[in-house]
């Protein structure tokens, strides 16, 4: 084999084997830290983990905000309008948070409560989160709410 | 009537890309010069189509004509003049309508400045960017178009834009990230154009490489104002949040700072042609994805909006046709491309290889990342999410392998450059920044960061290497002003570009690590300690802007007893859509920024607040800004605007950019 081609197929080796390395690295690392989606129902249920990062959607029940009086501490209930998961959270919620607007909650769940330590509600009235669209319809109350809302 | 007139303009322009896709190449495949020759009279008059229709599109916001949905969907009678122009670009439709329209002005800008190149050539390359042209006119004409009236009863006032657009953000971050994203499409033309007609050496590399820095420029610096208008309008205060469309502007960018480079080594020595050829293909390529993430709504984004599932079909048809036709064309030729010369194992060559090896690995982990809810979706795996942990555990590693060679890069000769004091300067710089780097954390309130100090001592090294490289230079040349004029252009880019990455680094680290941030509940006579600074809210009040309503609360901020600052951030709710947003206060500094937001009221006058401190977070976009100015110093130089000479062997390469 001559130098220039030796040169190249080691070149060409040693890219595929970095690639390869850095590809299961990749893998591994976005095993280690995907987030799982569950609807209200599923996690009466009981079939989300507790203590893992999970994500939660769905409405913010109506009349079931409640703030502390002294701190930023915020208790609220999602539904999908079979089952309620309580849900609780310490800081600023976000300009859309209402009563009645799709959230998106991420967090753990603790003895039965599930702790947030982000809550997401999106930045266009009209626009749905696709999780929370996903937890409607299976649901089955998608319909519903889209009647309901416009 | 006026809005008929645009429309009319866009169809227009829609005929004349088709005869600029067809014209050409046609003219090219059968030898006819006659067709060629259309090219450019072509791309002109689309060019000048797209401005009506574009023109337009913009006369109807300033006149407030509601007859025209688009306009009345995203305007307002209230709304200022100067948002109002660049509503026009606020939403669906009108973003398209811009994306089109720089697709033309860069068709114009190759018509005029491509004198140098062979007319078959140019042809070529318009005639691609003519099919890339039919192709959004189609999706525009189709499935969004911005001239659709509401008639005949036009209602009397509009719907008021996205209160989160009303921002001078908003008027220069999307022009800027079009001009960059459509900008690689020209890149894309000239390697299209080169696989066409086989001329697969070395010159369209030369042709191609100021378009692609200019490209590059305008997209870092649209994606580093995105970023600092997400900090201070919508981001409460962060400024990069692994969000799937920054993801879907930040891989083209890595990809093109890619090809950037390894065009240089196309250009100076000839090799890695097919690469260089993939990444060109790749990088618009990626760009196009972009498009698609932003507008089919397919991932959970703040850029999202409600949207239409036909439209993600349309530009997913399109970015097949693309891709594959691309790839196609590109497995055919590849093959016939001559890799002459060689290198050594330590070479300039081989630390560019090293550095396109780093950077498709990190756009390939990003990509992964962003598009990996969809594939687990696409195969019944449901809904997951991949958060910023992900990112930053592949990315932050992968950027400091990258910055170790950066170093050494610059210093190496082409060819062969495994002569030890070549290096020797880097010696000084490795001892320089490791102390002061391993000093720095402990300079710092709170417990001492290591992390602080690896990323203190990179960014350091970066710098330190970046001024070695630039002071040898002066030594070779004799002086600072002998340097900067005879150097090429491109070097002096290199070493803004250089720099900037180190500036930006610091800030980065600095931020990420020793930001002090605290929600806090707070009424009128609360104080409380922030850094170094008092803060004490003193007021609140009620405000009436022009077309919204804002409770404001007024902070002192008191720097050692002493009043330094009074600031007043703002909740607004805006009239005509009742959404609510916060207007944060921000003083900055270069050592650090404060930043006060006010979150929700709590009852009893009270808010939730959010003070911050963050240091060096402008180095940030200081170190963009520095980059993005260092590609367009590269693009000044007098080679690119000279009359194409035949190319010379310019084996020293000694003064050749990287």
């Amino acid at each position: 084999m001559n130098p220039k081609r030796k040169q190249r197929l080691l070149i060409i080796l040693g890219l595929v084997s970095g690639l390869g390395i850095a590809v299961g690295l990749v893998m591994y690392a976005l095993s280690q830290n995907i987030n799982l989606f569950f609807t209200p129902t599923q996690i009466a249920k009981g079939e989300a983990p507790s203590a893992q990062m999970i994500r939660v959607g769905g409405m913010v029940a109506d009349g079931t905000v409640d703030r502390d009086p002294q701190s930023l501490k915020v208790a609220f209930d999602v539904t999908d309008f079979d089952h309620n998961v309580r849900v609780t959270y310490e800081g600023i919620l976000p300009d859309l948070f209402r009563e009645g607007q799709g959230v998106v909650v991420q967090g753990r769940i603790h003895s039965g409560q599930f702790v947030a330590s982000e809550v997401l509600a999106k930045h266009d009235e009209n626009y749905m989160p696709p999780e929370v669209t996903e937890a409607l319809r299976q649901s089955g109350k998608l319909d519903q709410m889209m009647g309901g809302q416009k | 009537m006026i809005p008929e007139i645009g429309h009319f303009a866009l169809v227009l322009a829609f005929a004349v890309s088709i005869c600029l896709a067809v014209f050409p190449l046609y003219g090219y495949l059968t030898s006819q010069d006659g067709f060629c020759a259309t090219a450019k009279p072509l791309a002109l008059m689309q060019g000048l189509a797209l401005a009506v229709a574009f023109g337009v599109l913009m006369y109807g916001f300033l006149a407030h004509d509601f007859s025209v949905k688009y306009v009345a969907d995203n305007s307002n009678l209230d709304l200022p003049w100067h948002f109002r122009m660049s509503a026009v670009w606020g939403a669906h439709e009108g973003s398209l309508l811009l994306w089109a329209l720089i697709l033309a002005f860069w068709g114009v800008a190759v018509a005029l400045f491509s004198r140098g190149i062979p007319d078959h050539m140019s042809a070529l390359v318009l005639s691609v960017m003519g099919m890339i042209s039919v192709g959004f006119l189609a999706f525009m004409l189709f499935t969004s178009n911005p001239f659709v009236r509401i008639l005949p009863f036009a209602p009397g006032n509009g719907a008021d834009l996205n209160p989160l657009l009303q921002d001078p953000g908003l008027i220069f971050h999307p022009p800027m990230l079009y001009m960059g994203y459509v900008g690689l499409s020209v890149a894309f033309a000239f390697a299209m154009a080169s696989l066409i007609s086989g001329q697969l050496d070395a010159t369209w590399a030369r042709w191609s490489r100021p378009w692609t820095t200019v490209a590059w420029a305008f997209l870092t610096l649209g994606i580093a104002l995105g970023s600092w208008w997400a900090y201070y309008e919508l981001g409460w205060g962060g400024w990069w949040f692994w969000d799937p469309v920054e993801n879907a502007s930040l891989i083209p960018w890595l990809v093109a700072t890619a090809l950037m480079h390894s065009l240089a080594v196309t250009e100076k020595r000839g090799l890695f042609r097919s690469w260089t050829l993939l990444l060109a293909i790749a990088a618009f390529s990626l760009s196009l994805l972009g498009t698609f993430l932003v507008r089919s709504g397919v991932l959970t984004s703040v850029h999202a909006f409600a949207n239409d599932p036909e439209r993600g079909v349309f530009i997913l048809g399109f970015l097949v046709i693309v891709i594959g036709g691309s790839l196609t064309l590109y497995a055919l030729r590849a093959g016939k491309v001559s890799e002459p010369g060689e290198f050594g194992w330590i070479s300039r060559e081989s630390f560019l290889l090293f550095n396109n090896l780093v950077l498709t690995v990190m756009a390939v982990s990003v990509l992964l990342g962003t598009l990996y809810p969809l594939l687990v979706d696409a195969v019944g795996g449901g809904k997951v999410s991949v958060g910023p942990p992900f990112f930053n555990a592949v990315f932050v590693p992968l950027t400091a392998i990258l910055i170790s060679g950066m170093a050494f890069g610059p210093l190496a000769k082409w060819r062969q450059s495994d002569d030890p004091k070549l290096y020797r300067p880097l010696i000084i710089t490795l001892i320089v920044s490791v102390l002061v780097g391993l000093g720095w954390p402990s300079l710092l309130a709170g417990s001492y960061s290591i992390s602080t100090a690896i990323g203190v001592t990179m960014a350091l090294w970066l710098a330190i290497a970046t001024v070695v490289d630039f002071k040898k230079k002066v030594g070779l040349y004799g002086g600072l002003t002998t340097t900067l004029a005879r150097v090429e252009k491109g070097m002096i880019g290199m070493w803004f570009a250089h720099f900037g990455l180190a500036v930006m680094i610091l800030g980065v680290v600095m931020v990420e690590n020793h930001t002090e941030h605290r929600d806090l509940r707070m009424g009128v006579g609360d104080a409380q300690r922030l850094g170094n600074y008092n803060v004490r809210m003193t007021d609140l009040a009620v405000i009436n802007g022009p077309n919204y309503v804002a409770d404001q609360a007024t902070f002192e901020i008191y720097e050692d007893d002493q009043l330094f600052k009074t600031v007043t951030p703002q909740k607004r709710r805006y009239d005509a859509s009742g959404m609510v947003m916060t207007e944060a206060s921000i003083d900055s500094g270069l050592m650090r920024d404060l930043y006060i937001a006010m979150g929700e009221p709590l009852g009893d006058g009270d808010w939730a607040v959010r003070l911050s401190v963050k240091p060096f977070v402008d180095w940030i976009w200081a170190g963009a800004f520095l980059m993005g100015l260092g590609g367009f110093i590269s693009i000044m130089d007098r080679r690119y605007r000279q009359k194409l000479e035949v190319k010379k062997d310019e084996a020293s390469g000694e003064e050749a950019p990287a």
